[in-house]
């Protein structure tokens, strides 16, 4: 019998539930934040790095279910890390991870992979590995759309 | 154990109905429209819904009901319908801000056909801007559409006065009464209504029908086209089994609203005096002007689905959120908008509604869920704390 799937899978349930990682780490070697509260999704990651490996990490997040899921899963796949194979995982990594996402929510709620590559970039920056950015302004008007589909 | 609370995206039929209206389904099953005994007896089972349909809205006679195969479709007869059926007395057409999807979907369709299409602005309450609609309402104004209660705040609209607004200055009033219906006590003389959709499953009854009351002298003209059935307005062989159902919804909704009401109310307010005790928690909608069964909050620096979800896996509780995030257009509720919340706001939205399983006795565990729920989930947000 064919079962169609219908809500969020187990594994996102499960992350959701019972998310890994969950905090702040006080003086981080890195830190990324993406997302927008106007748009219902926003997720903070926070690394320490040892001998160019992700030794900790961290997140926050505000948002729906599969934002939260998507960021538990996301620090859990970096740990243990080089930050070179972190920069590698991308938003359809994390999404296999979790068994999938509704399609809806693939591009809104699925940051976690831009938040932890923002966070390794923020580390590089400090180290001098790669020139500073200037920090973008992201202030957005509530007029405008967010990010669907 | 569970504890449903989501009682106005659906009921359970109510076992007294679903006993009553199970034979037509099997025994007498007949087509009202045959003149033989097998027809003439299922004629007289829609008619005895009719009736009873009529008295639970205090209608003139029962030949103002029209069975429809729900709200949706009552509501686009009611907006369709009579728009176009009267463009003669002109081709402006109003809604509240907070109106029901299927209020407004039909109300932009008439504006991409010639008709001009405006909102009605709500106060912080939901409650309608009287005198923005006395400036907004001409005799060109064919039909004005403002519902009786809002289900996503509870907000209960003062139909009697927009009735004389309108009726001082143009045309037709309209309301959806779905979110009011067997809870508070419609009459459609007294409130000075033309038009009224109905749901049965709001009160207890089956699925997949409504009705739309049509004051007698009020010109309309149906959607869909077919046979006579329904004085033309709603034309398809009748579904005896909903809408003999629907008739014993109403009958039992006019004999037990007021002390089921009264019970709900009470469970209402202890559960709005707990759950406000949460630091940086809100009510949305009107306290005083409120639905019996209808409590809705918002909590800062959390996110809706995130509360449905924890609140379902982890305390076996089911509530409804007006959160973007749980809606399939990931659009905040325009509802939640147009009382003037932020969107950042409207996020964390719980509304919880009210029904017959519900007891007072659940209100501890309750608050106690919707504690944990938000404690757990600000200590996982960056916009709550630090």
């Amino acid at each position: 019998m064919i079962m169609a799937q219908v809500g969020y899978s187990k594994t996102v349930m499960e992350h959701f539930m019972n998310p890994r990682n969950v905090g702040v780490i006080e003086d981080p070697d890195g830190y990324g934040q993406v997302g927008n509260p106007v748009c219902g999704d926003l997720m903070e990651i926070f690394i320490k790095v040892k001998d160019n490996k992700i030794d900790d990490i961290k997140f926050r997040t505000f948002g729906c279910g599969s934002a939260i899921a998507v960021s538990s899963m996301v620090t859990e796949m970096a740990k243990g890390k080089t930050l070179d194979e972190a920069m590698k995982i991308t938003r359809g990594d994390v999404a296999k991870e979790l068994e999938g996402l509704p399609p809806q929510k693939m591009h809104c709620s699925n940051l976690g992979a831009d938040a932890l590559h923002s966070a390794i970039k923020d580390y590089w920056m400090k180290i001098g590995k790669i020139p500073k950015e200037e920090p973008k302004e992201e202030e957005r008007s509530e007029g405008e759309t967010c990010p669907s589909g | 154990m569970a504890i449903y609370m989501d009682y106005q995206s659906a009921t359970p039929v109510d076992p007294r109905i679903a006993q009553f209206a199970s034979p037509y389904l099997t025994q007498g099953f007949g087509n009202p429209s045959s003149l033989h005994s097998v027809g003439l007896a299922a004629r007289g089972a829609v008619e005895d819904a009719r009736a009873m349909v009529a008295t639970l809205i205090h209608a003139e006679d029962p030949g103002t009901i029209i069975f429809t195969a729900g709200a949706t479709e009552a509501n686009n007869i009611a907006i369709r319908g009579t728009a176009q059926r009267n463009f003669s007395k002109g081709k402006k057409v109003l809604a509240s801000a907070i109106e029901h999807i299927s209020v407004i979907n039909p109300m932009k369709d008439l504006k991409k056909a010639g008709f001009d299409f405006a909102t009605i602005p709500v106060d912080h309450e939901g409650i309608v801007n009287l005198s923005a609609l006395e400036g907004m309402v001409t005799k060109e104004t064919v039909l004005t559409s403002v519902m009786y209660a809002n289900s996503e705040i509870g907000t209960v609209e003062p139909v009697k006065e927009v009735s004389d607004v309108v009726h001082s200055k143009g045309n037709y009033l309209h309301v959806d009464a779905v979110a009011a219906e067997g809870k508070l006590d419609i009459d459609v003389q007294r409130d000075g209504i033309d038009l009224l959709t109905l749901s049965s499953n709001d009160i207890y009854g089956p699925r997949g029908v409504g009705a739309l009351y049509i004051k007698p002298g009020i010109r309309t003209q149906p959607v869909l086209v077919g046979g006579g059935q329904e004085r033309g307005f709603r034309p398809g062989t009748e579904d005896l089994y909903a809408i003999a159902g629907m008739g014993e919804a109403a009958h039992l909704a006019s004999n037990e609203m007021q002390s089921e009401q009264d019970r709900l109310r009470a469970m209402r307010d202890a559960l709005i005096g707990v759950i406000l005790k949460i630091n940086d928690s809100r009510l949305t909608g009107s306290r005083d002007r409120r639905l019996p069964t209808q409590a809705s909050f918002i909590f800062k620096g959390i996110e809706g689905e995130s509360i449905l979800l924890t609140m379902d896996a982890m305390f076996g509780i089911q509530v409804s959120t007006g959160s973007a995030c749980s809606s399939k257009t990931l659009e905040p509720s325009h509802v939640l908008l147009a009382i003037g919340l932020k969107h950042e706001e409207a996020h964390g939205s719980m509304v919880l509604t009210l029904g017959k399983g519900n007891t007072l006795e659940q209100v501890p565990a309750v608050a106690n869920a919707v504690k944990q729920t938000v404690d757990r989930l600000r200590a996982l947000s960056p916009l709550y704390g630090k």
